[in-house]
């Protein structure tokens, strides 16, 4: 079965270090983009070209963002009815907002949870209050710490939090604080992502100024971070993602493992029949009725190897086979020994991947693999 | 109908570049209708692209203008000559085709090293000269003060020296008129043995070679055959005529005193050299032209092709080069590092360079080449003497006696501020003073003794960026002097890369190595392990600098299901492996192969 994601890019504010797409909050503008969502759940008329003959049949329903919550748990419900209605969503799909925890209350979640919600994703990115603010961030961690907990009450458990490495002023120490309230959550899985400094955000213009971590700072922060998250037992499944056993998500796995979505809203990707297509990042263009472009054909080898090395589980050369009809290239095979002898790879049995050091290094190495 | 002899003028333009020898041409042309207005471009003599862009003239060309004037029509001959010194073997043939030449020195600059340089060799082949003045259109001009320098410098009358913008057109008549009065008529016996002049071949697909040429004596027509005297070859003659400015026009014959071309199904440029001297094979020529001599390349690399697979596309683009460039020679060779490629030589490092952008651009090749060589000759103990223009050939220096490399006489001219800097340049060259004259109150000219191998790096740019472009520069070969010279190796995770291999100064190894050592360091992207780099002379490591090992190159962040947009990132990465050459384990881009050509000064 399919992922479903829906795009809501509505946001209180725009964090300085995000390149997401997404506008300032405008009740109108979101009523419409509602409709219109709702418009294109009914008719698929945006879509139409690229999903003809395509079962639209989903586990696996992601509401991102901007903000999903920020539109008020009544219209996620709204819209996810609209889903159950017009799609066959399956008994035991997973079904996920991203919330930001300095707005959301026990009544958001008590109706989230009605609606059928049964993942959050919280974006804290840090348990110390300096880089959370230089992040843009405000609430602090006795406010998410009530967030989870209102989570928890209204019977949704199975929380994400995100987190990031290599901020500004950001110190090992300092990383030993947030891990430390990560792990007192006790939520079951954690993103981490290192920060990058994306062309058009507010960091980017004030890049200068920014007083980062250096590489091997950052680099020694992440093996940091892993390796306290594993002790405890998360699973480091994917080169930014850890969790708890049966915790993984879902939804973003069928992107590592190049399986089939369907993306509705503005900036929304899919990947269904072979092509990649998407919406343009303009939510009036969605809602004036702007069809969705072709962007690739998708589900090559070279594309199925990138994805799936970002992923602990890695790349057996028997399920290579069942998907391609034949060997791992040779070039792959050869290439990847350098590999295994720098501790950058493991070959275990028939199956490739990388090393906590080598996803450090996961671009440098697909691309040398793939070459 | 024949113009008489008496009504031809044989001519060249001789200048310091950038002059506004090509712009002149252009004019000359225009006025005497020789080029219609409407088919003017700019340069018409400078037919590749490159001379164009560079705004320098490679090849030589000839062109016959008619010419009115008080009732007689002229045939004026303008036989173009290349302007860089690379290429002074061509220029000496040019002149040599001629009785005068046009000298052409820019009104707000004055006289700069390849004015002196060209004039010298006009007046060794006893040319009268028409000293010209251009650029009186920009508001720096001094045509007065340039006139009264031309007088003191170099001797001549300028009273009557055109002063003209060839690029408003200015005055470019009087120019005309003074080729006419002062230029003297060719001489030559048309019914004595052929004796003609070859100033430049060019190939054509559909002729053959071109062969351009000055008839000295005699007389040649389509059905006679050729002979050149140097190599011997005979061919018979197809087609003789003169040179419009975009086209032949064949004629009956061409007779002494005549500039044409003669073509004869000759394949390729190596049999028609220049300099040489045709005659036919009927009634020979007792003597051929003073002057013949076959021009050796003085400047040595290797070229590659970055992928191994275009081996054959560059040795045919080689080949093809070659049908029109007589200088340029190669042989194939092998290197450990680049695989397989050519030993390219060239008359200088612009003509080098020329090549290079020729091979990238003509025929879409892309290459490595490896650090320019001169020839060394290395005495060895037992008394054989290795002419060496290939580090990798360069022997045990346990064997070697002594070594002897190339000089030159390099004459540097410039405003007197900047003595000082190029003083200190020549020097830290290695240069040996031997003159420094007062040519004017603010022009002097200094004389080395430079060694070649100084020169080939990047001497020129050093000279211009030091002197604010003032100052301007020319040499000549003088031959071989004794030096200390050593073979510096570049080891890569402690693998000899061949092709980073020099010979050098023994003063200069020290710096050098660690030049390059810095440089590869900044140049080599880092890899999954760390990366010795280590510079040695004879087996003793002299510089080291360690390539760390790459940590963190990771798409972090989830970009929900944009995957293309991951996609193309890892594409560019791997175009940018694509100009990468590997080295045993290491991945070496042609960026560090340049950036150890140009080492910058310090």
């Amino acid at each position: 079965m399919k992922g479903l994601y829906i795009h809501i890019p509505f946001c209180r504010s725009k964090c300085p270090y995000c390149d997401f797409y997404s506008v300032p909050r405008n009740d109108a503008l979101i009523e419409k983009y509602c409709d219109a969502l709702i418009d294109e759940i009914e008719t698929g008329r945006r879509t139409k070209d690229f999903t003809e003959n395509s079962d639209m049949s989903f586990d696996t329903v992601y509401f991102g963002g901007g903000t999903p919550s920020v539109i008020g748990a009544e219209r996620l419900g709204r819209i996810l009815e609209c889903i159950r209605k017009n799609y066959t969503i399956s008994a035991d799909a997973e079904i996920t907002a991203e919330c930001n925890p300095s707005t959301v209350d026990d009544e958001f979640f008590i109706n989230l949870s009605s609606y059928g919600f049964n993942r959050i994703s919280l974006g804290m990115q840090s348990a110390v209050d300096s880089e959370r603010h230089s992040l843009g961030r405000l609430a602090d961690k006795n406010k998410v710490l009530s967030v989870i907990n209102s989570a928890r009450k209204s019977g949704i458990t199975n929380i994400s939090l995100d987190v990031m490495l290599g901020v500004p002023s950001q110190t090992m120490e300092s990383l030993d604080e947030t891990v430390d309230f990560l792990l007192d959550t006790d939520v079951p899985h954690i993103s981490a992502y290192m920060l990058s400094i994306e062309e058009g955000t507010n960091f980017h213009k004030r890049q200068d100024s920014l007083v980062l971590p250096d590489e091997d700072a950052v680099c020694d922060m992440y093996s940091h971070l892993a390796q306290r998250l594993t002790q405890q037992g998360f699973e480091h499944y994917e080169i930014s993602n850890f969790a708890k056993s049966g915790f993984e998500s879902r939804h973003n796995l069928k992107y590592w493992e190049c399986e089939e979505y369907l993306g509705l809203g503005a900036a929304a990707h899919s990947f269904i029949n072979g092509k990649r297509f998407f919406f343009e990042r303009n939510a009036e263009a969605f809602i004036s009725g702007d069809t969705a472009v072709f962007d690739s054909y998708g589900g090559d080898s070279e594309e199925f190897i990138m994805l799936a090395l970002r992923l602990k589980k890695g790349i057996s050369a028997q399920d290579y086979y069942k998907r391609f009809g034949c060997s791992l290239p040779l070039s792959f095979t050869e290439k990847a020994k350098a590999f295994i002898t720098s501790g950058h790879m493991t070959l275990d049995g028939d199956t490739y991947s990388l090393t906590q050091k080598g996803m450090l290094i996961s671009n440098y190495i697909i691309s040398n693999l793939e070459d | 109908m024949r113009t008489p002899k008496k009504h031809i003028r044989n001519f060249s333009i001789i200048a310091h570049i950038d002059h506004g020898k090509s712009t002149l041409a252009d004019r000359l042309l225009e006025l005497t209708e020789t080029v219609a207005k409407r088919d003017m471009q700019q340069q018409i003599l400078d037919d590749m692209d490159l001379e164009r862009e560079r705004g320098i003239t490679i090849k030589a060309h000839a062109v016959t203008l008619t010419y009115k004037q008080d009732g007689e029509e002229y045939e004026l001959n303008l036989i173009d000559t290349p302007g860089h010194v690379d290429f002074n073997y061509e220029v000496s043939r040019s002149l040599a085709a001629c009785e005068g030449a046009v000298l052409i020195v820019d009104a707000t600059q004055g006289i700069e090293a390849q004015t002196l340089a060209n004039t010298y060799l006009a007046l060794d082949h006893d040319l009268e000269l028409v000293p010209v003045i251009n650029k009186i259109d920009l508001p720096a001009a001094d045509p007065e003060r340039v006139a009264a320098d031309i007088e003191d410098v170099i001797g001549l009358d300028s009273e009557e020296a055109p002063r003209v913008s060839a690029k408003t057109g200015e005055n470019v008549g009087d120019v005309l008129k003074q080729i006419v009065k002062l230029v003297p008529c060719p001489e030559g016996d048309d019914d004595a043995p052929l004796k003609a002049l070859v100033f430049d071949s060019v190939y054509d697909n559909y002729k053959g070679v071109i062969v351009y040429v000055r008839i000295m004596d005699g007389t040649i027509k389509a059905g006679d055959t050729m002979r050149m005297m140097a190599t011997g070859a005979q061919f018979t003659v197809v087609e003789v005529g003169k040179m419009a400015a975009t086209s032949l026009m064949p004629t009956k014959q061409l007779c002494a005193g005549e500039v044409g071309y003669i073509t004869a199904s000759i394949k390729t440029v190596r049999d028609a050299r220049v300099g040489d001297t045709v005659t036919t094979a009927e009634n020979p020529a007792a003597e051929p032209l003073e002057g013949y001599k076959k021009v050796n390349p003085m400047v040595f690399c290797g070229i590659y092709p970055a992928d191994g697979a275009d081996y054959e596309a560059l040795k045919e683009a080689l080949e093809k080069l070659q049908l029109n460039d007589a200088a340029l020679s190669f042989e194939p060779e092998t290197s450990g590092a680049l695989g397989f490629g050519f030993r390219c030589g060239f008359l200088g490092l612009l003509h080098l360079e020329i090549i290079q952008e020729r091979l990238e651009r003509e025929y879409n090749l892309d290459l490595v080449s490896t650090v320019p060589s001169v020839i060394y000759k290395i005495h060895m103990r037992g008394g054989e003497v290795l002419e060496i223009d290939n580090p990798t050939k360069y022997p045990d220096p346990a064997e070697i006696d002594y070594s002897e490399e190339p000089m030159t006489d390099a004459h540097i001219f410039s405003p007197p501020e900047f003595v000082g800097t190029i003083m200190d340049l020549c020097q830290e060259r290695r240069g040996f003073y031997k003159d420094m004259k007062y040519l004017s109150a603010d022009r002097v000219e200094l004389s080395y003794d430079l060694p070649l191998n100084e020169i080939i790096y990047d001497f020129f740019d050093a000279l211009k960026s030091r002197t604010k472009g003032y100052a301007s520069f020319d040499y000549e070969l003088k031959g071989y002097a004794r030096s200390n010279l050593v073979k510096l190796d570049v080891l890569l995770n402690g693998d000899g890369i061949d092709a980073l291999s020099f010979i050098i100064h023994s003063d200069k190894a020290y710096g050098r190595a660690r030049k390059i050592a810095e440089k590869l360091k900044d140049n080599i992207p880092r890899q999954q392990f760390e990366i010795p780099v280590q510079i040695a002379v004879g087996g003793k490591v002299i510089a080291r600098e360690t390539v760390k090992a790459l940590r963190k190159d990771v798409l972090a962040k989830c970009y929900g299901g944009d995957i293309t947009r991951k996609k193309k990132l890892l594409e560019k990465q791997k175009e940018g492996k694509k100009r990468m050459r590997s080295f045993g384990t290491v991945e070496v881009p042609q960026e560090a192969f340049m950036a150890i050509l140009k080492l910058d000064e310090q």
